[in-house]
């Protein structure tokens, strides 16, 4: 479904995505980790076409996605960026309909409509369906913007830290519904989180960058060690089995 | 309200807008001859050619201002332009002086197509600057708008001055329909159908304003849309001012307020701005004919004071940070 093949992103001499490679079929959890400026935004950016690419290929469906048309891409792969909408005084509903635009061309369908009560009953937005997203907190801002991804239904799903701005009740549903999309829709769902235990709670695969570079790519249980942590963030952690999640724990 | 209803009392306060606005002036013509059935000749040339063209316009130029100033707000993201303080209103005015010059004997519409490529070309700078300077939102892309704008309206003056055309270049840079008569305004329809393929294609220009990332997104040609929008700005910039010249504010007032009251989405405001438009300009003419009667104040002057004052209380209330 997503094929990434040696994509490389370039600042002036800089590389700030280098050679990554990435490929993405079967439905599930991917977390994509990582320090800050390690070029994760700038990887999920290039795939989903929001920035050109220096090197390498990407392909959604088969589709070069730098050739393919925009709509053609929009009912396959959806993204999320780290932040959105600048000219948004719409309500919560226009925002999600806006989601049905690569399917109905702004003339929504009963079936359209269907799609929107969903994505709104499934982030737990129907209470503020009429409301203005300039008026509305970061994270429940952040949740109509999940909404409207999910309205558009496609099935590769790319979010650039969704938990941005969430306490941690809705950071734990936000990462459940990640899952339930994955499971219960077959979606395949990309997330770049900042924290581990959330990725070794709720992934089923670690794809971890450092410096431009994928330097681990593998399940949950491969990827958060003591070792591994420590390579990629330069940091010395414990990690620990607790009821049998792999845990992440900080020395004073 | 529902909208329809809302959009049925505007447009019947328009009507009666439009009904006073025929009867107040320098002249001898009062409703009362008309209900009298003593409208003579005279009479009824001064309505046919000059009060019913005058309002007309009033009421074109400021609908299709205020959605310019709309699609200019959605274009950019930022809340705080419009054609007259980006450069797209300066550059329509340096291209009527430079089509003057080079070319005196054109017509109006092929000076105004003129002038129209050069408030694109104008519109075009001012976007890859804002761009360039990785500007989203806040005040800083207004400053370099009316800095560009200045920019333009120097280029503009200096080569009218050369060519002994200041006073010209005064009548583009400075609104006032005294002057309108029957077959000099009728370019100013043109302002109107853009503003109906405004509201047309007013789902794109709303995803435009969730800026290139969500656009691109959701599939929606995000720089052609970009470019669309900006011919239909400076279209409607060049026909304002080849008829009747520039009127300030309008677009960064109307749009404004009725975003504040209706929010950001295309199809259910363009109609309300363009209305709220029509009537804002047409109630400033109107005024400006009653105040000093029977001297009149160009609509220019009184929209420049009304719209200053409007967008301060704006500039205090709206926060910039959401642009
Ligand atoms: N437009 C740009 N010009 C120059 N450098 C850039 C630009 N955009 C991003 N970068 C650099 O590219 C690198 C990768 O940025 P990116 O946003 O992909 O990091 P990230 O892994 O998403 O970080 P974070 O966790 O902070 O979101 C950073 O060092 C950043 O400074
Ligand atoms: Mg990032």
């Amino acid at each position: 479904m997503i094929e990434a093949v040696a994509l490389t992103k370039l600042y002036g001499d800089s590389r700030v995505v280098d050679g990554a490679s990435l490929t993405l079929d079967a439905p599930g959890v991917t977390a994509i980790i990582g320090p800050n400026g390690a070029g994760k935004s700038t990887l999920l950016s290039m795939i989903a076409r929001l920035l050109p690419i220096d090197e390498g290929k990407a392909f959604v469906d088969g589709l070069d996605v730098t050739r393919a048309k925009g709509d053609e891409l929009a009912r396959r792969i959806s993204v999320l960026r780290q932040e959105n909408g600048l000219l948004a005084r719409l309500t919560v509903r226009d925002l999600i309909g806006f989601g049905r635009f690569p399917h109905s061309k702004g003339r929504l369908t009963a079936n359209d409509h269907v799609k929107i009560t969903e994505a709104l009953a499934f982030l737990d937005l129907e209470p503020l369906a009429e409301r203005f997203l300039d008026e509305l907190s970061g994270g429940q801002r952040q949740r109509a913007f999940v909404a409207m991804v999910l309205a558009q239904d496609t099935k590769a799903i790319l979010l650039d830290e969704p938990l941005n701005n969430l306490d941690i009740r809705h950071a734990v549903s936000m990462m459940r519904l990640v899952r339930r999309a994955a499971d219960e829709l077959g979606k395949i769902v990309v997330v770049v989180l900042h924290d581990i235990n959330f990725a070794s709670a709720y992934a089923d695969r670690i794809v971890a960058m450092r410096e431009g570079r994928i330097v681990v790519d593998g399940p949950v249980e491969a990827v958060v060690s003591e070792e591994t942590i420590e390579a990629v963030f330069g940091l010395p952690v414990l990690v620990r089995e607790i009821e049998g999640q792999r845990t992440c724990l900080f020395r004073r | 309200m529902t909208d329809r209803r809302l959009l049925s009392l505007g447009l019947l306060g328009l009507a009666a807008l439009f009904v006073v606005s025929l009867f107040v002036g320098a002249g001898d013509l009062s409703l009362a001859t008309i209900l009298n059935g003593q409208l003579d000749g005279d009479a009824l040339r001064l309505l046919l050619v000059s009060r019913v063209p005058r309002s007309a316009a009033a009421l074109l130029a400021g609908a299709s201002l205020a959605v310019a100033g709309l699609l200019m707000q959605m274009l950019s993201s930022n809340r705080f332009v419009e054609p007259s303080t980006v450069g797209t209103t300066e550059a329509a005015g340096l291209g009527m002086v430079v089509v003057t010059l080079l070319l005196p004997g054109a017509p109006v519409f092929a000076k105004m197509l003129a002038a129209a490529g050069f408030a694109l070309a104008g519109t075009f700078v001012f976007i890859a600057l804002i761009r360039r300077l990785r500007l989203k939102s806040g005040l800083m892309v207004p400053l370099v708008g009316l800095i560009l704008a200045g920019i333009i309206q120097a280029m503009a003056h200096f080569i009218a001055y050369r060519a002994d055309l200041l006073q010209s270049l005064g009548a583009w840079s400075s609104g006032d329909f005294s002057m309108v008569l029957k077959g000099r305004y009728e370019l100013l329809w043109i302002g109107l159908a853009l503003g109906a393929v405004a509201l047309f294609a007013a789902d794109r220009f709303t995803l435009a304003g969730l800026g290139r990332d969500v656009s691109v997104n959701l599939g929606l040609a995000y720089e052609r849309v970009v470019a669309f929008g900006l011919v239909i700005v400076s279209l409607i910039a060049a026909v304002t001012v080849a008829t009747i010249g520039a009127i300030p504010f309008v677009g960064l007032v109307v749009p404004n307020l009725v975003t504040m009251a209706m929010g950001d989405n295309g199809r259910r405001i363009v109609p309300v701005v363009a209305i709220s438009g029509a009537g804002l300009v047409l109630g400033c003419d109107v005024l400006g004919r009653i105040l000093r009667y029977p001297y009149e104040i160009p609509v220019g002057v009184i929209m420049g004071v009304a719209g200053s004052v409007i967008f301060l209380a704006l500039l205090a209330r709206r926060r910039p940070a959401h642009g």
